[in-house]
């Protein structure tokens, strides 16, 4: 991604990691070795802090999304900025940011909602240690440490009522303790001392889940330890015959890309949040990444993983690359949402970088028609390795993120295309949607396969807009979780959701009923001001797409705007599911669409999931709650 | 105005619903070119998702629709034709079928309605709140109008109205008969009448084109689409059982998320005077119908010339299908087969339809008004051999009140003294009664003088027929308390229990003769309960229900009045009682 790989800041601080992972990643990279050598750890008693380099929450803020120095906000003028170095927004101007900003929610600058700004610690209840367990641990000298902030840190995802509470500085029920493995078998001593004495364990990545899945159940009565997988994050072998690599399960998706780059290869794995998320929280969640459409989505890229679990280390005993040996055990795993164990390692399919990239655009005079063209591309199997369709309103969202043009020859351009497609072509600037795309491949292919989707569109009216409004695009997708927190500063909260749903004309309806019911609920729980209520069309499958909708509003006025918001949510989700929409595409279950995962899997299976659970985790000692 | 609001009681009592203050539309008319008004501008508020398609383009897009497409499918693969054949078939129906709305025939029917309707009516008055509620609907959800069905008047007053308030024009579906008459047929499609068959059982191909054609009018916001729930113009002036066809592919889009909403409006059409009153009573009697035809309309424009007294048209607030499924429709049970290929309901969602079509015939009731005349006829008809003028008033006044108690939507002008209203109401309704010396009674005479015995009881009976059709109207309003009564004198004790499932087997006798909304036996009796303890007619003491001193009055022994039992209404409704109750067995079909 162009739009994070520049950072310096970013770098310097890979930089670190990167020094300790060199060595082992030339010599097992040349050597093609299976990595059990690698997986072999130095025990020894450290203490805290000195040893746990990577605290998170020094470069990342504690209450809202991403790195602490990135962040919008309105400067003296009222202009929109975006601060830090980190992305392509970085720094600049958003002139039109305000005028959308007041428009759309109707929100003032004058009237703040600031957050609390730093955190009460004593606020935070203090640990529950069970000290047989702590004694123990010691002994085996895997880091661990008990501070509020460590705790604090990982007793939450990315929903909005955590966000909120956290800017309110209100924090519930939290980890007792927070312990960092260095190595599956790091894991496999946490995991028995935990069974031996009755300790809860809650595996934690990357900390940007969406669906409460973090959250410590308040009625859990054992000590809750955070098992933070983060210092798990080697490549421990890459094997080019087979595209191959093996790698722990705690690495962060861009560090992992990153390092693949170095040897000339990719994942293209790349959920939104791959600046976060961890390897092994995609495998946790059925992860989908945007270039699913060439290198396939989370479940199509594992090729073996290996889990502990407290019944003991479940893997499979070779790597075919498939096998009719029953249920496949990985798909128990896949979207186990951390209630079974710890995924500790994962070998994963990779291709050689891209030679080319380009992206693209096509503006559609409508939705009906953009879905149209989507579906048309999918059902030729032609698609680019992204394919997005943002709605109106998203649109119009977009382009208030525009930077200050440098001069006035682009400003000038700028005028002359939007009057070549509102009144040469006579497109409703109230009713068009863009599609942004991405091609990747070897460049001639790139142009043939580019041409191809072009004529498409040009079935369904789309013209092409453009390869700077498609780049945005996608930038847009890193920047938009600022956003949220750019509006809680101004009393407007909001969340995206997500569905996968099939084609016929369940995308259209579903959207339009699910962007109605949502500003009808709005407008019965007595919100004052007209909702933003959005969808864009992400992905694109044979038989379907998967659905996101934004959903934000202005909560002056509401007493208790979280409630307001969750009730709103709730019945979007109703809605969605009454609608032929999947209760989620992406995001998983966790604890908050927990209550519809009978309704959706038959109480059979459901049943069948239980088992499964109580076979390898009778002690419930996964205790999340998730899911089940 | 016609109808003060004033005029109704207005208490905290749930059976008293605020009702809307009328307007006269035909004032207007009296005082303006109708010409003019035939030309005005006309230009409605829309369905805000419509993008406006004429109706040839209308009838493409169902006949390229894939739920059609999949049922030519399957007809072809079964009968071995060839699906251009059955294509063509299909457009054949179709083309029978489909409508050819057009303005300039509606200008022309606003400016000739005109006219009758000001030679026909003293007034004609709507509820302009309603008006202005459909207004609202019209533009957020698709509408359908669910008129109740007295009169071949109610489609071209409907529409009239429609047209006046310049709101959208409804497609109305109407029964095939129509077609029969030359030139007027097709004047009724012009004006937006489509053409169902009465009957078309198992024709599958048939049914796929008219709900389909029905489904995509809806789907598009075309525009509100008018049916008649009762299937039929009722004979008796009672309400019908709804039938549920038509209710069904309505709420399909809903359903099936097509649509976010569909929004009902109830509409209550109440006429001072039948244009059809001895026609009905002599249908009933097993004189056939006349045909449709168009002589026999033109033979039938000396009816011009009689007065028809007022009408009055309520239109009720638009029925959410959202929020009545709210909790009783899982929608999700559509999600696993695709949306062209036709799902037979379940037993959950046919339940559910009948459920909605007795709720709206339920308020469609609730609105009609009731004139003085019903309450007269209903007097009349207790005493057939004729009674006392003064007894009348005095019982006309004693029913008033009791009606107006019981919640009825009563036209009682204000500040005049009853025997006016009766004697006026008399006068408009003199084929029907006559004032001899202090005595009233009702007409029995043949027009043409003497008559055989024969004749003689035939026009007693048509009279008699007629004059129950009036009474009728009043029945919604008193039919719980009547059958509570009746529970009360046949049960041998006073014990609630007793009396319930006496009352219940009542309700169930009289299932076909009156709406009553399966399920809800529990509330009717407790809503009749109330109103008889309201009236004093009835006490609750703890676990009995007896009858009070003061309220004998309301325990007239039922004696059967023989002429209605020619009712071929109410034969067929007995029947069917009958065969319900295991009482006979039907033999042959």
């Amino acid at each position: 991604m162009a739009s994070i790989g520049d950072g310096s800041e970013r770098q310097r601080i890979a930089q670190q990691r990167l020094r300790v992972l060199a060595g082992h990643l030339r010599r097992l990279g040349a050597e093609e070795r299976p990595g059990v050598a690698a997986q072999e750890c130095r025990a020894g008693p450290r203490t805290r802090r000195e040893n746990v380099p990577a605290a998170p929450q020094d470069i990342m803020k504690w209450n809202g999304w991403g790195y602490a120095d990135s962040k919008f906000f309105f400067n003296k003028k009222g202009q929109g900025e975006f601060t830090g170095k980190r992305y392509r927004l970085s720094g600049l101007i958003l002139p039109s940011l305000k005028d959308w900003f007041e428009g759309t929610f109707g929100a003032n600058l004058q009237h703040k909602s600031p957050a609390v700004p730093s955190l009460n610690t004593s606020a935070v209840a203090p640990p529950s240690l069970n000290e047989a367990f702590v004694e123990e641990l010691k002994s085996t000298g895997i880091p661990f440490s008990h501070d509020t902030e460590d705790r604090v840190f990982r007793a939450h995802g990315h929903c909005l009522h955590e966000i909120f509470s956290l800017r309110d500085g209100r924090v519930g029920r939290c980890p007792d303790m927070v312990v960092w493995p260095n190595c599956h078998n790091d894991v496999v001593k946490i995991v028995e001392l935990a069974c031996k004495h009755s300790v809860c364990l809650i595996p934690y990545g990357g900390g940007t889940s969406v669906s409460s899945a973090l959250e410590c159940p308040p009625e859990e009565t054992r000590s809750i330890v955070s098992l933070d997988t983060s210092q798990m994050n080697r490549i421990l072998w890459i094997d080019e015959k087979n595209l191959t690599a093996h790698v722990e399960a705690g690495i962060i998706g861009q560090d992992l890309e990153r390092l693949l780059n170095e040897s000339g290869y990719c994942t293209g794995h790349e959920p939104d949040s791959m600046e976060f998320s961890s390897l092994g929280g995609w495998v946790a969640t059925r992860a989908s990444g945007m270039k699913k459409n060439i290198y396939g989505n989370i479940e199509d890229l594992v090729v073996h993983i290996k889990m502990v679990t407290p019944r003991g280390v479940i893997e499979k005993s070779c790597q075919g690359p498939r096998m009719s040996t029953g249920p496949d055990i990985h798909h128990f795993i896949l979207g186990s949402e951390g209630t079974l164990g710890v995924v500790t390692e994962v070998t994963l399919k990779i291709r050689p970088i891209p030679e080319y990239q380009k992206y693209g655009s096509v503006v559609f005079p409508n939705f009906q028609q953009g879905v149209a063209c989507l579906r048309e591309v999918a059902k030729q199997r032609c698609a680019p390795a992204s394919i997005r369709l943002m709605d109106n309103e998203q649109f119009q969202f977009g382009h208030a993120l525009k930077p200050q043009v440098s001069s006035i020859f682009t400003s000038f351009l700028d005028g002359l295309k939007k009057f070549y497609i509102t009144k040469f072509k006579g497109f409703d600037p109230h009713h068009l949607c863009v599609a942004t795309l991405l091609f990747e491949g070897d460049r001639e292919k790139v142009l043939q396969h580019e041409k191809l989707v072009y004529d498409i569109a040009a079935k369904f009216g789309g013209l092409a807009a453009g390869e700077d409004n498609g780049q945005r695009g996608y930038m847009l997708t890193f920047v938009i979780a600022y956003l949220r927190d750019l509006g809680m500063e101004y009393y407007v909260i909001g969340e995206s959701f997500e569905t996968s749903v099939p084609w016929d004309r369940w995308v259209l309806d579903l959207c339009r009923n699910v962007k109605e019911r949502i500003v009808r609920e709005c407008k019965e729980k007595g919100v004052q001001f007209p909702p933003l209520s959005t969808c864009r069309v992400t992905q694109t499958y044979d038989a379907g797409a998967c659905v996101y909708f934004y959903f934000a509003f202005n909560y002056r006025g509401l007493s208790d705007p979280v409630h307001v918001y969750e009730q709103v949510e709730h019945a979007a989700r109703e809605e969605i599911l009454a609608n032929g929409g999947s209760l989620s595409h992406h995001h998983g279950v966790g604890k908050l669409r927990k209550e519809w995962m009978q309704e959706t899997i038959s109480s059979v299976g459901l049943g069948m999931l239980k088992s499964v659970k109580d076979y390898l985790d009778p002690n419930n000692i996964f205790g999340n709650r998730n899911l089940l | 105005r016609c109808l003060a609001p004033g005029a109704l009681p207005r208490r905290t009592d749930p059976v008293l619903k605020k009702r809307d203050d009328f307007e006269d539309i035909l004032e207007e008319r009296r005082n303006s070119s109708d010409l003019r008004y035939a030309f005005k501008c006309y230009t409605p508020v829309l369905y805000r998702g419509l993008t406006p398609c004429k109706a040839a383009t209308l009838k493409s897009m169902v006949l390229q629709s894939e739920q059609l497409l999949h049922v030519i499918n399957q007809v072809s693969a079964e009968s071995g034709e060839s699906t251009d054949v059955v294509k063509d078939e299909a457009a054949a129906i179709l083309e029978e079928m489909a409508h050819r709305l057009q303005l300039r025939t509606i200008r022309f029917f606003a400016y000739t309605l005109s006219k009758a309707f000001k030679a026909l009516y003293r007034s004609v008055c709507v509820n302009e709140e309603g008006i202005q509620r459909l207004q609202q609907a019209m533009q957020e959800h698709p509408v359908v109008l669910l008129p109740s069905h007295r009169s071949y008047m109610d489609f071209l007053m409907m529409s009239y109205i429609l047209y006046t308030y310049d709101l959208s024009l409804p497609v109305i579906a109407a029964g095939m008969d129509f077609l029969g008459m030359k030139f007027v047929g097709e004047m009724l499609r012009m004006s937006g009448a489509f053409f169902i068959r009465r009957s078309f059982g198992g024709d599958q191909l048939y049914w796929a084109v008219f709900s389909e054609y029905v489904k995509t009018m809806l789907r598009k916001g075309y525009a509100p689409i008018e049916f008649f729930l009762e299937g039929t113009r009722s004979r008796t002036c009672k309400s019908l059982t709804p039938k549920l066809g038509l209710l069904n592919i309505v709420m399909e889009p809903f359903f099936k998320g097509e649509v976010f909403d569909v929004n009902l409006v109830p509409v209550s059409m109440s006429y001072e005077r039948v244009l059809e009153e001895s026609l009905y009573a002599r249908e009933l009697l097993g004189v056939p119908k006349p045909k449709e035809s168009t002589s026999g309309l033109l033979k039938a424009r000396k009816i011009l010339s009689e007065d028809y007294g007022s009408m009055h048209v309520y239109f009720s607030p638009p029925v959410s299908v959202r929020s009545l499924a709210q909790g009783r429709i899982n929608r999700s049970q559509f999600n696993l087969t695709p949306r062209h290929v036709a799902q037979k309901p379940s037993e959950e969602t046919q339940a559910f339809v009948n459920d909605v079509a007795y709720r709206i015939v339920r308020l469609q009731q609730e609105n009609m008004v009731v004139k003085p005349w019903v309450l007269v006829a209903t007097l009349l008809l207790q005493s057939v051999e004729g009674m006392e003028l003064t007894e009348l008033m005095e019982q006309t006044s004693w029913l008033r009140d009791l009606a107006r108690m019981f919640g009825a939507f009563l036209d009682w002008p204000d500040h005049t003294p009853c025997s006016m209203v009766v004697s006026s109401s008399i006068s408009l309704h003199r084929n029907l009664a006559c004032v001899s010396g202090s005595r009233i009674s009702l007409v029995v005479e043949g027009p043409q003088g003497p008559e055989t015995p024969e004749e003689a009881l035939f026009n007693r009976a048509v009279s008699v027929l007629s004059c129950a059709s009036y009474r009728n109207q009043v029945l919604h309003v008193f039919l719980r308390p009547a059958l509570l009564a009746m529970a009360l004198s046949n049960a041998n004790s006073s014990r609630k229990e007793d009396i319930y499932s006496c009352f219940d087997f009542l309700r169930n006798v009289f299932s076909d003769e009156f709406i009553l909304s399966p399920g809800a036996s529990v509330q009717d009796f407790d809503e009749a309960c109330h109103l008889l303890v309201k009236c004093g007619a009835v006490e609750l003491l703890h676990q009995d229900v007896v009858m009070a001193e003061s309220g004998r009055t309301f325990f007239y022994p039922s004696s059967l009045k023989c002429y209605e039992v020619l009712s071929s209404d109410l034969q067929k409704n007995a029947l069917n009682a009958l065969i319900r109750l295991n009482v006979v067995r039907r033999v042959r079909t």
